[in-house]
């Protein structure tokens, strides 16, 4: 089967700002393919420019096997948009909004009813048929949302940062619904700034200033990151930390509580044995030793900077 | 089928958000009500102890008996007498009194020369209630002297101040109806758009099937309801408070009601597809509210307008319906006579909704 997003030489400008710089992406059917990236990475730009509601300065994108900015009626029939924003209307209830998403694609009339409760026994919406949306906390929004995106079902489900307002057990819930659907053939598209919720894509690409840095499945990335990983834990990690940033070869120090997680170049032979002397050398007594690596460490020798984001 | 489908989902979604927004609910009866009640009052004729003033130079018992049957009226309270018409227009200007009464000292030999007035009546004329009181002053009798049976001159001159137009009742209460659609309906679907941008709804909503038309067709077909209900009670409000007379038929004002309705409505989705935020669209709301109140005949005679004015106030749709209202309401003319200020509105309304169409695009660039 063809693939569900193929993207070649995909650029977005803004005035003098290269939003999305160049970008060939092929992403495959019924997989949970995930953008990865601080704000401002061109995640979001990406997205939009999937579902026809920015037009690419250059290069081409077909979703569905249709163009994105010409055939963008027909692509927008076919795939779902969660925006980062809640973006159903605030001042209606669960059921009016599902309803009127229900009427926008146009249903059949014989299964409206059906699917609406359908999408609420999924997304356990029943205790909220009369609820406003303005008044919901942040997971019950989200799971109206993923019920409206998914109401007209679409084969391509687009999610930009979907969990941003979301706590951890509804994001794990969340992401249980996501897999269901994937398992029935839906494609999905999810942006994300989470370490673990990249981490659960079959497929990733971590994005840095409007560029591909990496791409690949988590566990392959994490295994052939080009850097090796090296734990420190020490009494003084703030000042093994000032000592080691010091080292050329070091590319990024990390601090995880009293553990330093250490990036450094790989053709350092032996990198134990440097970090292990240039601690001694400082006075610090610590423990050092190799560990695999995580998508973080992945993400920071893909970036060359840490991840800086609102927790 | 769709298609229409996704307007009634539109307009229905649009009519319950309205139902909740409270503020919103109140403008739709309130405004025309208060404005109604408060221009209807305004131009009251039958006012009462109106304060004014007096300069009486002549003193003798030919004034005195003038300034007492005035009050006799009630119209006039006189609690200000000064000594010269300077301090009586210094009284205007500050704003102690609306009118003044000046009797010069050679009143005497005044009444009985027809060539010269007798008396001098100040107006504020800002107000054109005030004015029309004036008017029915001028009518008034000059104290009756027995040899002297007429005069051929007014007792008073008048000297209007501040506004060179007099205008009565009914000639507002018709054009009214204008001025409170222009407000409410320009600004209604003038927010309706950029709202839904604002909140981010509109993100969500071009990624969906519906087509522009249909989103704006969608949002027109409440406020058209709201439009015709406003009407009404602008109607009722004018006959049952202050006798407005309906010489034309009823059906005719409504469809001359919905053509202007039409044309406010899509000027208002033009406003809400060039504004980026709500406080910008209820600046360009203003910004096309006053020249209509302004050009459209409903303050100022259009005949007296310069030509540039005029051809402005020939774009404006108030304008247009202004000449309807009162041409139906008023006149009992038929809206088939005047066809030609339908046909403007229609054009108005095909025009608009054509360029706001195109201005919108179903993308966020």
């Amino acid at each position: 089967m063809d693939a569900a997003v193929t993207a070649r030489g995909l650029t977005r400008r803004f005035g003098d700002v290269t939003a999305v710089d160049q970008l060939d992406l092929d992403i495959p059917r019924a997989r949970i393919y995930g953008f990865l990236g601080p704000n401002g990475s061109g995640k979001s730009t990406t997205i939009r420019m999937l579902c026809g509601l920015l037009r690419p300065t250059a290069g081409s994108v077909e979703v569905l096997g249709h163009d994105a900015t010409l055939e963008s009626e027909i692509v927008r029939r076919r795939i779902g948009y969660m925006t980062q924003r809640f973006s159903l209307y605030e001042d209606l209830s669960t059921d009016e909004n599902l309803d009127f998403i229900a009427e926008i694609y146009g249903l059949p009339r014989s299964e409206k009813q059906q699917r609406i409760s359908a999408a609420r026994r999924e997304y356990r919406l029943d205790d909220l048929r009369r609820q406003r949306a303005g008044t919901m906390s942040g997971g019950q929004r989200q799971r109206l949302a993923l019920a409206a995106a998914t109401l007209h079902r679409p084969e391509l489900l687009l999610l930009d940062e979907p969990t941003s307002a979301v706590d951890p057990q509804s994001r794990r819930e969340f992401w249980e619904s996501l897999f269901d659907l994937v398992e029935a053939g839906t494609t999905i598209l999810v942006s994300t700034h989470y370490m673990d919720e990249a981490e659960r894509c079959h497929q990733l690409a971590i994005l840095d200033r409007g560029r591909i840095a990496a791409e690949g499945a988590p566990k392959a990335l994490m295994q052939a990151i080009d850097a090796a990983v090296i734990e420190v834990s020490c009494d003084q990690p703030r000042s093994a930390h000032h000592v080691l940033e010091d080292l050329d070869q070091v590319r990024s120090v990390t601090q995880l509580g009293s553990r330093l997680h250490i990036l450094v170049d790989p053709t350092v032979s032996e990198p134990e044995a440097l970090i292990r002397q240039r601690l001694r050398d400082a006075g610090l007594a610590s423990q050092v030793e190799r560990t695999a690596a995580s998508l973080e460490d992945v993400f920071v020798a893909a970036t060359r900077k840490p991840l800086e984001v609102a927790a | 089928m769709s298609a229409w489908r996704r307007i009634k989902a539109i307009a229905a979604k649009e009519a319950r958000q309205l139902g909740r927004d409270r503020l919103t609910v109140g403008m739709v009866v309130g405004i025309p009500l208060m404005q109604i009640v408060l221009f209807g009052y305004a131009i009251n004729l039958d006012v009462r102890h109106l304060s004014a003033g007096v300069a009486d130079q002549a003193d003798t018992s030919w004034s005195r008996q003038l300034i007492a049957d005035m009050e006799a009226s009630q119209v006039l309270r006189f609690d200000t007498r000064v000594a010269t018409a300077e301090a009586l227009t210094e009284a205007m200007r500050l704003g102690e009194i609306a009118v003044g009464v000046y009797v010069p000292a050679d009143f005497e030999r005044r009444l009985v020369d027809p060539a010269r007035p007798a008396a001098q009546l100040l107006v504020d004329g800002s107000d054109p209630t005030i004015l029309n009181i004036a008017a029915q002053l001028l009518q008034m009798p000059a104290p009756s002297r027995p040899q002297q049976t007429s005069t051929t001159s007014g007792l008073f001159e008048l000297r209007n101040f501040y506004n060179p137009e007099r205008r009565s009742a009914v000639q507002i209460v018709p054009a009214l109806i204008g001025v409170i659609l222009t407000m409410t309906m320009v600004l209604f679907t003038a927010v309706a758009i950029v709202r839904e941008r604002e909140r981010g709804n509109l993100e969500l909503l071009i990624t969906t099937p519906v087509r522009t038309v249909e989103l704006m067709l969608g949002k027109l077909i409440p406020y058209i309801l709201i439009g015709l209900l406003q009407v009404s009670i602008v109607l009722l409000v004018g006959r049952l408070l202050f006798h407005v007379p309906l010489r034309g038929d009823l059906g005719d004002v409504y469809l001359a009601a919905l053509a202007f309705i039409g044309a406010s409505l899509t000027l208002g989705l033009l406003i809400s597809t060039l504004a980026r935020t709500q406080f910008q669209a209820m600046q360009l709301t203003l910004f096309i509210f006053l020249p209509s109140i302004l050009l459209s005949g409903f303050m100022f005679p259009f005949d007296g307008m310069p030509v540039v004015a005029q051809r402005i106030a020939e774009v404006l749709p108030l304008t247009h319906f202004v000449r309807l209202s009162r041409g139906i309401i008023l006149r009992g003319a038929e809206v088939g006579e005047l066809a030609s200020e339908i046909r403007a509105l229609l054009i108005f309304f095909g025009v608009a909704i054509t360029l706001a169409v195109l201005r919108f695009r179903k993308r966020l660039d």
